[in-house]
């Protein structure tokens, strides 16, 4: 039997590390564009302005680029001691898009940084800008092979169970690439890192124009940044439709956790606002919701793009509906224990050098090998994801999302009609949203991650199953000890940003 | 000798870059310098062997190891 204790503790680990990680990657990724469209300006204009300005943001891209540097590569520390058996299980599918992202990352590194900072004045101004653009890119592709790798998590495609390797084995690297949750969580992710991006450019230009300090630059920084923010947050709601979609096919019981839905039905509407009713449980008769403004038929839309669509809830999905063609999680437990049941007969088989028997059970497994992982599944309702966590993270994404966008807009207007400096108000919005970037971000990761709870890989392996036998109280240890240095990290990167943002462009000269 | 030329001002632009590198600069060299200490030597040495690595010699008793925990329902 599995230990609650011991992983719940990984779990909480491998949260904290990602959490914290999650700080530092979306700025990242959408600063470098900016970077990369500020330093395309000063190509094109010769103007030094554009180019302070493109060298101080390069300067808080450093900083947050140093500072987040190799928080990542904890996860993998985390994945060969607490998830020994997941790393093995996985190992095959892992191993192509991690070594891709390993190469690349050290390559783009170690040429391009490298003239990104140390190159102004000793190469070309084209070869300068060239850098700047690969950074950017690379650092995007960079997390395409991370979000490859967990979109095959979330939706396992391209693989075979191999019973003698115990591992899963790559059949298609294409279809491994081209899954369409790694796509749609790739297009979605990186769109929220662009977001994040703009709103650190314009939050810190509305401080310098409250302050009046930088005003030239903090005018410019301000157009690109709600210029690239209101065109991201485009694609950001794009991609999100794109992303729910591939949800509604592919995790069904995610979209159910993330709207509340318990019973099911045709023209599903949309929460827009509201509160669960925390007496509400799969069976029982409760209310799901206290109170909630809704939006008719826009689940069925947003999940299956037609507004007549059925769209299952909690209790269709954990109980069967025979008119939908949906099976009880009881039928798959029964299915997932005939398969674990198989793959001990086929071992033993093996063992005793019976080819016959090993051939039957082999084929009794292959039968019932999409609901393996149901088999260690002790009780129905083990298959609900926690359902406030996503329902809130997901409604507090999605409002955030849609202010971000209106406050680009706004942002975009009073600048282009030259009344933003008046707009105070406006301005300490636009600084306080920064904060909420992160906020939206990391409420993104927590809809992906619990929501597809209690799978480690969707259907085939629970999280219970992943853990390695090590002791609880290392994994307790090890997880103060990394909260006491990421915290310690981030201490570190907002003080140095405080400080650098206080100094302003002209303390700028070399990183 | 293309390479060769290329090479040699990549690493210049290196070595002047540290050398007139800002408090900044060296302070976030310094925290890389301190980061990459302690994940690599401190955490992954003392806190994160290879579970399997550790405690198994051969890919083959690492495999048998977790297809009985698959088995059994058990790690």
């Amino acid at each position: 039997m599995e230990d609650l204790t011991l992983t719940d503790w990984s779990r909480a680990q491998f949260a904290l590390t990602a959490l914290y990680h999650w700080l530092f990657v979306p700025l990242t990724l959408g600063l470098s564009f900016i970077v990369a469209i500020m330093e395309s300006i000063y190509v094109k204009t010769g103007s030094a302005v554009w180019k302070q300005t493109t060298k101080f943001w390069m300067s808080l891209f450093a900083i947050n680029f140093a500072i987040g540097l190799a928080t990542g590569i904890i996860m993998e520390f985390e994945f060969g001691t607490n998830w020994s058996n997941y790393a093995w299980i996985v190992g095959d599918i892992f191993g192509a898009p991690l070594a891709i992202e390993g190469i690349m990352a050290f390559f783009m590194e170690s040429t391009f940084f490298a003239v990104m900072f140390f190159g102004w004045n000793k190469v070309s101004k084209g070869m300068h800008l060239f850098s700047t653009w690969l950074v950017a890119i690379g650092s995007n592709l960079s997390a395409l092979w991370i979000l490859v790798a967990n979109g095959w998590m979330q939706n396992p495609v391209g693989m075979v169970f191999n019973p003698d390797s115990a591992r899963f084995e790559m059949e298609s690297f294409f279809d491994v690439l081209f899954n369409p949750v790694a796509v749609s969580k790739f297009l979605h992710t990186v769109a929220s890192g662009y977001v994040m991006g703009a709103l650190f450019v314009v939050g810190i230009s509305s401080w310098y124009l409250l302050k009046k300090r930088h005003v030239i630059m903090a005018r410019r920084s301000l157009v690109v940044g709600a210029t690239f923010g209101l065109i991201t947050s485009i694609f950001l709601l794009l991609s999100g439709d794109q992303s729910a979609h591939v949800i509604a096919q592919k995790q069904p019981m995610k979209l159910a956790a993330i709207e509340g839905l318990y019973d099911g039905h045709k023209r599903a509407s949309i929460v827009a606002i509201g509160q669960l009713n925390p007496k509400k449980k799969v069976g029982n008769d409760e209310d799901e919701f206290l109170w909630s403004i809704e939006i008719p038929a826009a689940l069925s839309f947003l999940g299956f793009h037609n507004f007549d669509a059925f769209v299952p809830g909690l209790d269709d999905l954990v109980h069967g509906c025979a008119e939908h063609d949906i099976d009880s999680v009881e039928t798959k437990i029964q299915k997932g224990k005939i398969a674990i049941e198989a793959l001990k007969e086929y071992k033993a088989a093996k063992k005793a050098g019976d080819s016959v028997v090993a051939q039957t059970a082999l084929e009794r497994f292959r039968e019932n090998e999409s609901c393996f992982g149901y088999g260690y599944l002790n009780n129905v309702e083990d298959v609900i994801p926690p359902v406030a966590i996503s329902f809130y993270s997901f409604h507090v994404m999605v409002g955030l999302g849609s202010w971000f966008f209106l406050l680009f807009f706004l942002l975009l207007y009073f600048s282009m009609i030259g009344k933003l400096d008046d707009k105070k108000l406006l301005l300490r919005a636009a600084l306080w949203s920064i904060p909420l970037g992160y906020i939206a971000g990391e409420a993104g990761w927590i809809v992906a991650e619990v929501g597809r709870q209690p799978w480690a890989i969707q259907d085939m392996l629970p999280v219970g199953m992943a853990t390695s036998q090590v002791s609880t109280a290392a994994v307790q240890t090890t997880f103060w000890l990394f909260a006491i240095v990421f915290t310690g990290l981030l201490i570190a990167e907002i003080r140095i940003m405080f400080t650098q943002v206080k100094i302003g462009p002209e303390g700028v000269d070399h990183v | 000798m293309h390479i060769i030329r290329m090479t040699r001002i990549f690493l210049s632009m290196y070595s002047e870059g540290f050398k007139n590198m800002k408090p900044l600069g060296k302070k976030l060299w310094l925290i890389i310098g301190v980061k990459v200490v302690i994940f690599f030597v401190i955490m992954k040495i003392l806190f994160f062997p290879n579970f399997l690595k550790t405690n198994f010699n051969n890919d083959r008793d690492r495999a048998e190891h977790v297809i009985n925990s698959l088995i059994q329902g058990e790690k």
